[in-house]
């Protein structure tokens, strides 16, 4: 049998040293004990950490996966720890992939203590209060006296510095100490709950809050226990009133129904939605698209505009912004608008549908194709757009434009390269931009978007003559 | 009417707010307080430094900075024709409230919300005048949650984000219409434009951030919402859809649901007298499903009848029970998408079986220290020691998975 003893608790750099060189040496977990020093060395050990692992040479330091899965398991306060961990490390020699096994005992216990410091540490991170002292030159010092479970005192105290680092506090616990001076940390050992102060004139104001964000309605006192056990209640303020809290949560309860609002059926009738906004767009339930979408997309433009551009739907910027054309294909669009030398503000620019369809994938909204009874139901709109603007030109973006403009039967192949009369103004047919942005293969790409360009070329060279 | 205390504000403001559900602090990214004036640190993760007697976390100090309010929105117990005592808080007030909370570790932040006083751009702006005293006058660098009233004027939606960690508009309910009835003032067109713009904002601030570091954080940790459950007659599923579409129209962080308390006149034929609690945990269930576990809302209706989720059973299982075909599942060869629907798996514990499988094949003893509980999923998984047999298909098995009764206790008050 060996025995090594560890300068403290929190020794871990010592016990990584002892650990590598037994295992160097293929000594039985069994045939180890794992002993530390009195708990008054702890505070020692604690700030020699830094420069303890000097004291391993790099050769003889254990698996850096091994130090990754122990590291935070070493702080737990049962002795049979370093054992544990020890046995993992000369398991580890036969079997490389023990580590990776969540379901073996060892791994799994190793796991589960791991598991108990971290939640220890974040409680230590929930429960510290402080307590401030004044002193005569109206300055503050804060005083937390806590009792953490596992040794994580030094662990936690960075915490505290990154929030309070312009404060100078101490947080006192039974076998370590944490002291801040705003400037640098120093650990210490323990102390007892008589060091810390016996109030502050703040918890009267804290114990007010708590009480009073309580929902009595609600009480689960279960729920509240299993988050914070009673095992912390000695050292938080407000845990003193839980007791009357739960008392009376009945009474106030009751109180609560009693002062109920009373919901009236309806305050006032409501007529056709599309009264109240005299009929207008944003009121339309001509489909069902309004229902998800955010707004309904106006065309936007000159309203003596020679040229009326016309898309197929606004898609998620769009439908967001209020805007046609501001998403990826409105860009796409502007860019070949430039080259192709048509000026876009003095266009009236507008969608054959003006909800966005789409179907809701996560975070992401999927662009669905209107079908043509949605687009029919919004040609009452599209035609409102032409008869007031009465372009001279018309440029139509894909196949629902098409459709909304009234042509049932025709489509863009049919169309394109030509231009055609409609009754009230000349069209042009070309694809819609976002049909370029689906294109995978990049010579299609660049071809697709050439022809696109002498489309709009020829757009504007009609808009010339016209 | 004498001066009130602070503490008496104090008492009637916290009061007020209380039906907020929200109380996160998470998701606002590293931040400390070292070479700054003040105090504050968010690590991304939140911290509950308290839990009241109703099992909620308190996170935040979560005011009104007044329960004051012009609108009359009847599920609301600050409505201008309620008879509650009012207060309101002056800016100094809740600065200072923050700050001393914060130094005693009592709190992660702030979380101020307002009845509407005088107009919704007076609110807006003395709300935003807290913040920024906050952040620029005491260099606090703890979290800070603002609820943005919709009709205000966007300039100070767009400064409310340079201060706010997070930025919240309630949807209120899950229904156009009831919404119009039971809150006049509101309206979801609105509600929706302003939460499309904060997803802009937020977006925009984030893409320039990604190109200079200097660009200004835009509330960092998103939007959320809240829906309040059981005052309008929406069923679960359209509480469902509705959260679904705002997480995909808008990007929200979270949408949390209040069950309405008390219960409404409306709903006097039920016979519980307290907010449906089990409603709303299911419906928090089914929010995960969607987020987390890759379920459509399509699916989720499957296991609820006339679009109600069980109360008995949560919404996974409830689903497992109407797909029988596709179960048993094999934990030792399943992708990880299938066994995230294994009944009582969840997604800590399916990672856990993805990367210990490759080594090991697992038996019912190496699940049963893989998660907390195999009870509720035995039926519906193969092991390498355990086939569920004819269990898969009985015809009590829902029965069976229930847990005993006493679960409405949560009910009594």
């Amino acid at each position: 049998m060996r025995a090594i003893t560890l300068t403290g608790e929190t020794d871990t750099a010592g016990f990584y040293a002892a650990a590598a060189a037994l295992a160097q040496q293929d000594v039985s977990a069994r045939d180890v004990e794992w002993r530390t020093l009195a708990r008054e060395r702890d505070l020692f050990a604690a700030q020699d950490a830094s420069l303890a692992p000097q004291r391993a040479a790099d050769a003889d330091r254990p698996p850096r996966a091994f130090i990754a899965a122990t590291r935070v398991m070493l702080l737990h306060r049962d002795p049979a720890r370093f054992a544990l961990a020890y046995r993992l490390l000369h398991r580890l020699k036969r079997e490389p992939n023990l580590l990776q096994i969540a379901s073996d005992p060892d791994v799994a216990r190793a796991g589960a203590m791991a598991k108990a410091v971290r939640r220890d540490v974040h409680k230590m991170k929930a429960f510290v209060r402080f307590r401030a002292l004044r002193f005569s030159d109206d300055t503050e010092f804060f005083v937390s006296w806590f009792e953490p479970e596992h040794h994580v005192v030094a662990a936690v105290a960075p915490h505290f510095v990154d929030r309070f680092a312009n404060m100078r506090w101490s947080i006192l616990t039974p076998r370590a100490s944490a002291h801040w001076d705003g400037a640098a940390l120093r650990l210490a050992g323990g102390a007892t709950r008589a060091d810390a102060p016996g109030d502050d004139a703040l918890e009267a104001l804290w114990r007010t809050y708590f009480a009073h964000i309580f929902n009595p309605a609600r009480l689960n006192v279960k729920a509240m226990q299993l988050q914070m056990p009673k095992k912390y209640w000695a050292n938080l303020p407000e845990a003193a009133i839980i007791a009357p809290l739960v008392a009376g949560a009945p009474a106030r309860a009751r109180a609560m129904l009693a002062a109920a609002p009373r919901l009236v059926a309806a305050r006032h009738a409501c007529g056709d939605p599309g009264d109240r906004t005299g009929g207008a767009l944003q009121g339309c339930r001509r489909c069902p698209l309004w229902r998800d979408a955010t707004q309904a997309v106006a065309g936007e433009g000159p309203l003596d505009a020679a040229l009326m551009i016309v898309g197929e739907q606004p898609g998620d910027r769009e439908d967001i912004a209020g805007k046609p054309f501001v998403g990826p294909a409105g860009r796409l669009l502007d860019e070949a608008l430039a080259r192709a030398g048509v000026e876009r503000a003095k266009a009236y620019v507008t969608n054959a549908v003006k909800h966005f369809k789409f179907e809701p994938r996560g975070k992401q909204r999927l662009h669905k194709t209107p079908a043509a009874a949605e687009i029919d139901a919004c040609r009452h709109w599209l035609d409102g757009e032409r008869a007031l603007v009465k372009p001279k030109l018309i440029l139509a973006l894909g196949a629902s434009a098409l459709r909304g403009l009234g042509l049932r039967s025709a489509s863009i192949s049919s169309l394109r390269g030509s231009a055609h009369a409609l009754p009230d103004a000349t069209l042009i047919a070309t694809v819609h931009p976002s049909y370029l942005l689906r294109l995978r293969d990049e010579d299609e790409k660049r071809e697709q978007w050439r022809a696109f360009l002498a489309d709009l070329r020829k757009a504007q060279e009609a808009l010339q003559e016209l | 009417m004498p001066k009130l205390e602070t503490i008496d504000k104090l008492a009637i403001l916290a009061d007020a707010a209380k039906y907020d559900a929200s109380c996160a602090s998470s998701g606002a990214g590293g931040r400390t307080s070292r070479g700054g004036r003040g105090v504050g640190a968010t690590d991304g993760a939140g911290i509950c430094h308290a839990y009241t007697p109703d099992g909620r976390c308190v996170s935040l100090l979560k005011i009104l900075m007044t329960n004051y309010c012009m609108f009359d929105c009847a599920y609301c117990v600050n409505r201008i024709s309620s008879n509650v005592r009012r207060a309101r808080f002056t800016v100094e007030e809740v600065v200072a409230l923050t700050l001393d909370f914060y130094k005693r570790n009592y709190i992660e932040g702030l979380f101020l919300s307002s009845g509407i006083i005088r107009s919704p751009d007076y609110t807006m702006g003395e709300l935003v005048r807290i913040a920024q005293r906050l952040r620029c006058d005491h260099d606090f660098r703890g979290y800070i949650h603002l609820k943005t009233i919709p009709d205000a004027d966007p300039a100070l939606l767009d400064e409310a984000g340079l201060y706010a960690d997070r930025l919240s508009i309630n949807i209120e309910l899950a229904n156009a219409d009831a919404l119009s009835q039971l809150a006049p003032e509101k309206s979801l067109p609105a509600i929706r434009k302003s939460m499309g713009r904060l997803r802009l904002k937020i977006e925009d601030a984030k893409g320039e951030r990604a190109k200079s570091r200097k660009a200004p954080r835009y509330a960092p940790s998103g939007q959320s919402t809240q829906m309040i459950v059981g005052a309008d007659s929406a069923r679960d599923i359209d509480i469902v859809g509705t959260s679904a579409l705002l997480y995909a129209n808008y990007s929200l962080k979270r949408v949390y649901y209040s069950a309405f308390s008390p219960i409404p006149d409306s709903s006097a034929a039920l016979p519980l007298k307290a907010p449906p609690l089990m409603r709303e945990h299911r419906l928090y269930q089914a929010d995960w499903l969607l987020r987390y576990y890759g379920f459509t809302v399509d699916e989720i209706a499957t296991g609820a009848q006339g679009g109600m989720l069980d109360l008995a059973l949560d919404p996974k299982t409830t689903w497992a029970l109407a797909n029988r075909a596709l179960f048993p599942v094999d934990v030792n060869r399943a992708p990880y998408e299938m066994l995230i629907r294994i009944p009582g798996l969840g997604v800590r514990a399916a990672q856990r079986i993805v990367a210990t499988r490759r080594f090991h094949r697992l038996r019912l003893a190496d699940l049963s220290r893989l998660t907390t509980s195999i009870r509720k999923m035995t039926p519906f998984i193969c092991a390498a020691d355990w086939r569920p047999g004819a269990l898969t298909d009985e015809a009590d098995l829902a029965a069976r998975l229930k847990p005993p009764a006493r679960q409405l206790d949560l009910f009594a008050v």
